[in-house]
């Protein structure tokens, strides 16, 4: 208890709310490398996988990529691209949050494409649709809640490893922690602990809430439940099969 | 007696701890002592931490599945412990735990309960029903059910868990060295602070040979207890 006392004591110093390693200059930096690292990899393992899952092929590789990721410390990348020229630029973070942030993205993307049901694929070939109508009207909004999952699994990833790039002098609020470690400052080591802990959980919710809205199958039921105040269909049919793939 | 110039200059050329190249035999001859002690110590807190983590795992699926109003809890804590950060989770055990193992087997401990309590409770909830009564009726209850009828059948999802989780484990030990207790994490952040290539690649490299060979090693273990899924799997 009285460490966390002493962290409140730290939130309470006003110089540690200003200058270049303030809380505020330093989370900035963090949402920013968070941000540019996700929008990256959803540019590239979006597409991958939306291609994959709608050729059916490659399913060995975009389902053990996120194997090969998790068996890959995230220390170990960091450290390995800081002593390559990259060095001590903003892009030794950002490849490594990229690195860690496309395998749940690709597979899930995958996984979702291909979980589409058939009939819908035929019935949507058989009206006329041309391949590229088909993933854009059929599939894609079908898989989008398990596309979301990924991305949802990436930006927690993303957020964590953002933390850790503190470890080879990168940007982000991990470098309240490590600099509390250097200087054997406990209060502000929990402190540091504390706002990344928030953080990841509120980006956390975020997700969960984009998820929900960003969903077209669940959208369109709404709609349809207000507009005619029927019975609502079950609308947690869906939820339980995102948690398959989202617990891996 | 012909003259020879001096040797060193030609083995100082050659050596590749002076040029610090990315791969280095003689480093890894050199340093064999200090690798296997880094290795033994990555082995023993991942093994530590995941045993923890699949008997406490165990308990509460257990508990989940005895009393079903504790099961949101369950799940929903361990859901949140996972999504805070390593590195966060080892700060704020530090007050209670200080520099010691003990705060990394903790840590790990709780990020591998996540997916050891959905994966045991996904194999348990497979059972089928009528298997279950079938058990029941035959006189088989509490422990005696669960030990020879719900967790054999609830082993391949409790398997594939467990993979995931001690997978994990192995890299995430390495974010230990923030209190020189990660295992092959300490050898890399030695050669993050003397610039020191090959040593951050060796362990790298180790660390994730190590964690293949913890997965095959489960691949191993479910084939030699599961015998009746050979054919399935």
């Amino acid at each position: 208890m009285g460490a966390l006392i002493d962290a409140f004591g730290w939130f309470g110093d006003g110089a540690n709310w200003q200058g270049p390693a303030g809380i505020p200059t330093r989370l900035g930096e963090h949402l920013l490398v968070t941000v540019v690292a996700l929008a990256l990899a959803c540019a590239v393992a979006l597409p991958i996988g939306l291609w994959l899952g709608h050729v059916g092929r490659g399913g060995t590789l975009a389902i053990n990529i996120s194997n090969v990721g998790r068996a890959v410390p995230t220390f170990a990348i960091l450290v390995l691209l800081f002593l390559t020229p990259l060095g001590l630029s903003v892009w030794t973070t950002i490849i490594a949050l990229v690195l860690f942030a496309v395998p749940p993205i690709l597979t899930n993307t995958y996984v979702g494409m291909r979980e589409v049901d058939p009939d819908a694929r035929n019935a949507a070939l058989g009206m006329g649709m041309s391949a590229w109508q088909v993933v854009r009207k059929v599939e894609l909004p079908l898989a989008v809640p398990l596309i979301m999952t990924g991305v949802r699994l990436a930006a927690v990833q993303v957020v964590a490893t953002a933390t850790l790039a503190a470890f080879v002098s990168g940007p982000g609020l991990g470098r309240i922690i490590t600099s509390g470690f250097g200087r054997q400052d406990l209060p502000q080591i929990v402190a540091g602990a504390i706002l990344v802990a928030v953080l990841a959980l509120v980006v956390e919710g975020l997700m969960e809430w984009a998820q929900r809205a960003a969903d077209p199958v669940r959208r369109a039921r709404r709609r349809s439940a207000s507009a005619t105040s029927r019975r609502d269909r079950d609308p947690e049919t869906l939820a339980s099969r995102e948690e398959a793939v989202g617990a891996s | 007696m012909a003259f020879r110039g001096p040797t060193h200059t030609a083995t100082l050329s050659d050596d590749c701890l002076v040029r610090n190249d990315w791969v280095c035999p003689e480093y890894v001859r050199t340093r064999s002592s200090d690798i296997v002690d880094a290795l033994v110590e990555h082995v023993g807190i991942t093994a530590v931490s995941v045993l923890g983590g699949f008997v406490l795992a165990l308990l509460l699926a257990v508990l989940a599945r005895r009393w079903p109003r504790l099961r949101g809890t369950i799940v929903g804590t361990s859901t949140v412990l996972y999504t805070i950060p390593s590195l966060v989770m080892f700060s704020l055990l530090l007050p209670i735990t200080k520099l010691t193992v003990t705060t990394v087997i903790v840590g790990l401990v709780l990020y591998s309960l996540t997916i050891l309590v959905r994966g045991i409770l996904t194999g348990l909830e497979g059972v089928p029903p009528e298997v279950r009564e079938a058990a029941v009726g035959m006189g088989y209850d509490g422990l005696r059910l669960l030990r020879k009828v719900e967790l054999p059948l609830a082993m391949p999802a409790i398997y594939a868990a467990l993979r995931v989780a001690t997978v994990s484990t192995v890299a995430m030990t390495t974010i230990g060295m923030i209190v020189g207790h990660g295992g092959l994490g300490n050898l890399i952040d030695r050669g993050l602070d003397s610039n020191f290539k090959a040593e951050v690649l060796t362990a790298s490299v180790l660390c994730v040979v190590l964690a293949l060979v913890a997965d095959l090693v489960l691949v191993g273990l479910q084939r030699w207890r599961t015998p009746w899924r050979r054919e399935v799997s």
